[in-house]
């Protein structure tokens, strides 16, 4: 079932790849049916998932190099996989039948679905590295056919930036491979490599490090998102912060942590600082901006900051144990999260874009009037995403809080009050976009608004729908991954 | 040497020669010989008919019997040591001639060779030339010599051999190179570089070769590897000859700081010959250097290390940084071929014990195959993308092809992401094996580096595919040539390679570890 979900996208792509001559109406069919079905699989996984990993397939695959086909999900990469075939669904949704090139567009936008559930599944090194590469291209050649503004320079430095990163990470994977003779993480999670060098282990932690923290992105390795962000068209922007940005932090928690559990232990500091300066920096550098869209980016930084803060929160071996299982819980909740509201935030941003082709905050101004409805959904998503109670950023943000607080280590507790801190500026940054483009008198660009369209509403309403039942009713979403996470919290206390 | 001495005074021992051991080579050069005689007795309008079955089914034979020798299992040292039958050998053998081949379904004399070469360019001799419909199918039986060339210089197990193997594979090339029928000037200057500092390179060789004599009293690799541990005393001899011998060598691989001839021939030569060095020259010249650098130098490598370390580095960044600033689509894809062979080299220097040998070795030796057939497509691609004078060769030009031919352009672009090493392309695990191979004999700076130059080859092949795909196509833009069955053949042929390569390298891979098996015969 996990396999076909992965390959029919794949398949769907090719197919449109074949037809260039295809019309746009049926293409977006095409697309959404395939989104539509691979939604449905995800969800029965869901429903019928037993525990443990579950749905796992393991094939040859180059046996000399030993790399296999094998794939499987857990608690922790089951709410990922459901997530990237929800937000691939709505992107599909999102997308006009006006988008030039269509057959291309969706073909791309498919093999990128398939590349990221690819990667949430893989459970060898090898596959993993393989679908994180693929996902750059992917994402290379959308921002360049169907961006904006000086969107080929945005796509290269994206794509060299996370290159480079990619192949930081596949020298930390040789490593990984000669230290432990397998890419099968099962395997090395079970027999940690290095576990006698810990030199060695900390520079094979340094490369895989560095290439899940320019994806992540965190600072001082962000600089690709902002323009990137700004650039791509409003579908890609949802998918590159909903779900691409979450394989460098989902990277981190099924790679390093398991993997190199003592390097991870030793360097928890590190990692510590790195979440803090990101959510402090993040938070800081989004009040600045004027440009809607990178503000939306920076906010990204500071909210993948948090994740990072929790993941290396669990790393501290002498700190309390539940407070640890708490703190990754969060971080993937937070993963979880980020995907729903930011994807909805870009998409909504995108609305913006369709009407004013700008996205200057100091020319909007008073939108609730012309267009009520953007207004209510682009306030209800600030709010999920400044982590108001009630919406699933606060369930996220508390539980990593409470958890990074809760190891009772002091330095910890320094670091997670800091990071608190950086609640309180993403609220006023959201607050000032909300009167500044919304409220208040009339900008010189307000008067191109209507409101939102169908496709449009249909497409944000059910992100937010979501956000909301998870930050009433989190029960479903955290029975799945306490166990989870309390499996990588044992694993990287070794 | 010991044996002439031995035997009686008047008698000469006639040599042994294993004459099934040495079919393949000896069918390409015989193949050569009969094309020659060909040219001599044959009527004009019959040449290309007989050539072109004779060329191919002699490189076909040749490779069926290379596989018969390797099912056999014979690994020894032929012709009185001087050609060597291993695993390796006959694995570079088997790749040189599938290249060869496919290179030569390229040739097509009446659209990339010029009609009389004795012309001069502009002049009425050329023009009653082409009116006449003469054509130059000598390139044929030149071809094969250059071929049997490669054969023999990748496997020669003395110096000598390996300097005729080194003459007979770059002489005909020189010719080839200044056959272009579009474009002579600058085809018969891309010749006479290369003549010149081929020639140049030779002589370094052939001194090297002369200075290592000396030190050894041997041009026999296994013999020359012996007396680095008995003789002492004549060391500046040993590496005033190791490096001279080494500046020959990697002057055919095209390694910084020996790689200017690179672009200008890559350009200048008709592009089947730019395809046919690209693959089949460079695969050869791989197996020298590893020849003479793991066999003769073997027990030298903490001397020769060092330099090569310096020399792998500079031909990664000066391929990948060079190659960013082209505005030709062949001078880009001969940059592009020196950060390869700097991909390459530092699997040369990942040497250790045997079993580091073995994955070092069958990392090359995939990577060769990998390599070859993609670059071999690539240059298929640029023959067919033509302008009314001749092919397209300015990038500009290819600007909004993807639109205008869908189909050829994302066969290119597949090519080059080959080139940058983007996974499910053959070039992913070529890349991974040469870089697995060095990390683990501990050149991991060395990897650093080329995985940093890849990042920036990725930028200009990347660049290109951009180009092609999302620019707009100019009103006068040049043609797709499908005319020729040959060419998309081969197109085929090297989309199918670089595809099931990246995608299932299990077979070739198993392939590649069985000849780095036993390692080199001594």
């Amino acid at each position: 079932m996990l396999s076909v979900a992965i390959f029919l996208p794949l398949a769907a792509a090719c197919v449109l790849a074949a037809l260039p001559r295809l019309g746009a109406s049926a293409a977006r069919a095409v697309w959404i049916l395939v989104s539509a079905a691979v939604l449905g699989l995800a969800a029965a996984m869901w429903a019928g998932y037993p525990g443990g990993v579950a749905y796992e397939q393991r094939l040859r695959w180059i046996p000399s190099l030993g790399a296999g086909y094998h794939v499987g999900v857990d608690g922790m990469s089951l709410p990922l996989v459901a997530l990237t075939a929800l937000l691939f669904l709505v992107c599909a949704v999102y997308t006009g039948r006006d988008t030039p090139r269509m057959p291309a567009y969706a073909a791309f936008f498919l093999f990128l679905e398939a590349v990221s559930l690819g990667l949430f599944a893989a459970l060898d090194l090898l596959l993993f590295f393989v679908f994180f590469d693929l996902s750059i291209v992917g994402m290379y050649f959308v921002i360049v056919g169907w961006g904006h503004g000086d969107r080929a320079r945005s796509a290269l430095r994206f794509f060299l930036y996370t290159f480079l990163g990619s192949l930081a990470l596949l020298l930390g994977f040789i490593g990984l491979f000669l230290g432990g003779g397998t890419f099968d993480l099962v395997e090395l999670a079970a027999r940690p490599p290095f576990r006698a060098e810990p030199g060695i282990a900390g520079l094979v932690l340094l490369a895989v490090g560095i290439g899940f923290a320019v994806k992540t992105p965190v600072v001082p390795v962000h600089t690709w998102l902002p323009p990137a962000h700004t650039d791509a068209p409003a579908a890609g922007s949802a998918i590159l912060a909903g779900i691409l940005l979450k394989m460098g932090a989902y990277g981190l928690a099924r790679v390093a942590l398991p993997v190199l559990p003592g390097a991870w232990q030793r360097h928890a500091w590190v990692v510590i600082a790195i979440g803090v300066v990101s959510v402090v920096y993040g938070a800081f550098v989004a009040l600045a901006q004027r440009d809607l869209k990178r503000l939306i980016a920076y906010t990204s930084v500071n909210h993948m900051g948090y994740i990072v803060l929790a993941l290396g929160a669990a790393g501290l071996a002498a700190g309390d144990e539940r407070a640890r299982d708490l703190a990754v819980t969060g971080a993937v909740t937070q993963m979880v999260s980020h995907g729903l509201v930011t994807g909805a935030l870009f998409l909504l941003a995108g609305v913006v874009w369709d009407r004013a082709h700008d996205y200057d905050l100091t020319r909007l101004g008073g939108l609730a009037g012309p267009a009520p409805v953007l207004t209510a959904l682009t306030a209800v998503a600030a709010f999920a995403s400044l982590g108001l109670p009630g919406l699933s950023g606060f369930i996220a943000e508390f539980q990593i809080f409470a958890g990074v607080i809760g190891t009772g280590i002091p330095g910890a507790a320094v670091a997670g009050a800091i990071a608190v801190a950086g609640v309180l500026v993403t609220a006023a940054l959201f607050l000032r976009v909300l009167q500044r483009a919304f409220l208040g008198g009339p900008g010189e660009l307000t008067a191109r608004f209507t409101d939102v369209r169908p496709r449009e509403l249909l497409a944000v309403a059910p992100l937010l729908a979501l956000s909301l039942a998870v930050g009433i009713a989190p029960r479903p979403l955290l029975d799945l991954v306490e166990p989870a996470a309390a499996a990588v919290v044992t694993l990287v206390s070794r | 040497m010991s044996t002439l001495l031995a035997a009686p005074p008047g008698t000469i021992p006639a040599p042994t020669i294993e004459y099934t051991q040495l079919a393949p080579m000896m069918l390409v050069f015989g193949a050569a010989i009969v094309g020659v005689l060909v040219e001599a007795f044959a009527p004009r309008h019959l040449r290309s008919a007989v050539h072109v079955p004779l060329t191919l089914l002699s490189l076909a034979g040749a490779f069926a019997l290379t596989i018969l020798l390797a099912v056999d299992g014979t690994r020894n040292v032929a012709a009185m040591g001087a050609v060597a039958v291993d695993g390796p050998s006959l694995f570079i053998h088997g790749t040189i001639l599938v290249l060869a081949f496919v290179s030569v379904l390229l040739f097509n004399e009446r659209l990339q060779f010029v009609s009389q070469a004795a012309s001069v360019p502009g002049s009425t001799e050329e023009e009653d030339s082409l009116e006449e419909g003469a054509v130059q199918t000598e390139v044929y039986p030149l071809a094969l010599f250059a071929i049997g060339g490669m054969l023999l210089f990748s496997a020669a197990n003395d110096l000598l051999a390996m300097f005729v193997g080194l003459e007979v594979m770059s002489l005909p090339l020189y010719l080839l190179c200044g056959l272009a029928r579009r474009r002579r000037l600058l085809s018969q200057e891309a010749a006479v570089k290369y003549f010149l500092l081929g020639a140049f390179s030779s002589a370094f060789f052939l001194y090297g070769m002369a200075l290592i004599y000396g030190f050894a009293g041997s041009v026999d690799l296994a013999k020359i590897n012996d007396a680095l541990g008995s003789a002492s005393g004549r060391d500046t001899l040993l590496y005033v000859g190791a490096a001279l011998l080494g500046v020959g060598l990697l002057f055919k691989i095209g390694a910084a700081p020996f790689q200017a001839w690179k672009p200008d021939v890559y350009q200048g030569a008709p592009t089947p010959i730019t395809a046919l060095m690209a693959s089949g020259t460079l695969v050869a010249a791989f197996g020298a250097v590893l020849r003479v650098f793991w066999v003769a130098l073997g027990n030298l490598d903490w001397d020769w290390r060092p330099v090569m370390w310096g020399v792998a580095i500079l031909t990664m960044v000066v391929g990948a940084i060079l190659a960013i600033t082209q505005t030709d689509i062949k001078r880009m894809l001969a940059y592009s071929s020196i950060a390869h062979a700097g991909f390459l080299l530092t699997g040369v220097i990942a040497t250790g014990g045997p079993a580091q040998n073995e994955e070092a070795l069958s990392g090359i030796l995939f990577y060769l195959v990998a390599y070859g057939f993609t670059t071999v497509g690539a240059f298929a691609v640029v023959t067919m993308v033509r302008d009314a004078g001749g092919e397209a060769g300015h990038l500009s030009r290819w600007a909004g092809l993807g639109k205008r031919s869908p189909l050829l352009a994302g066969v290119f672009a597949f090519f080059l992401l080959a080139f940058a090493g983007i996974p499910l392309t053959s070039g992913f695990f070529g890349k991974y094996a040469v870089f697995a191979a060095a990390v683990s004999g501990g050149a991991t700076p060395l990897v650093i580096v080329g995985v940093v130059s890849s990042a920036i080859a990725a930028f200009f092949y990347v660049r290109v595919i951009v180009l092609m795909f999302f620019s707009d196509p100019a009103p006068d833009g040049p043609t797709v040539d499908v005319s020729s069955m040959g060419t998309a053949a081969v197109v085929a042929v090297a989309a199918a390679a670089t595809v099931v390569l990246g995608v299932l390298p299990q077979p070739v891979l198993d392939l590649a570890d069985a000849a780095a098996h036993s390692l080199f015969v001594r």
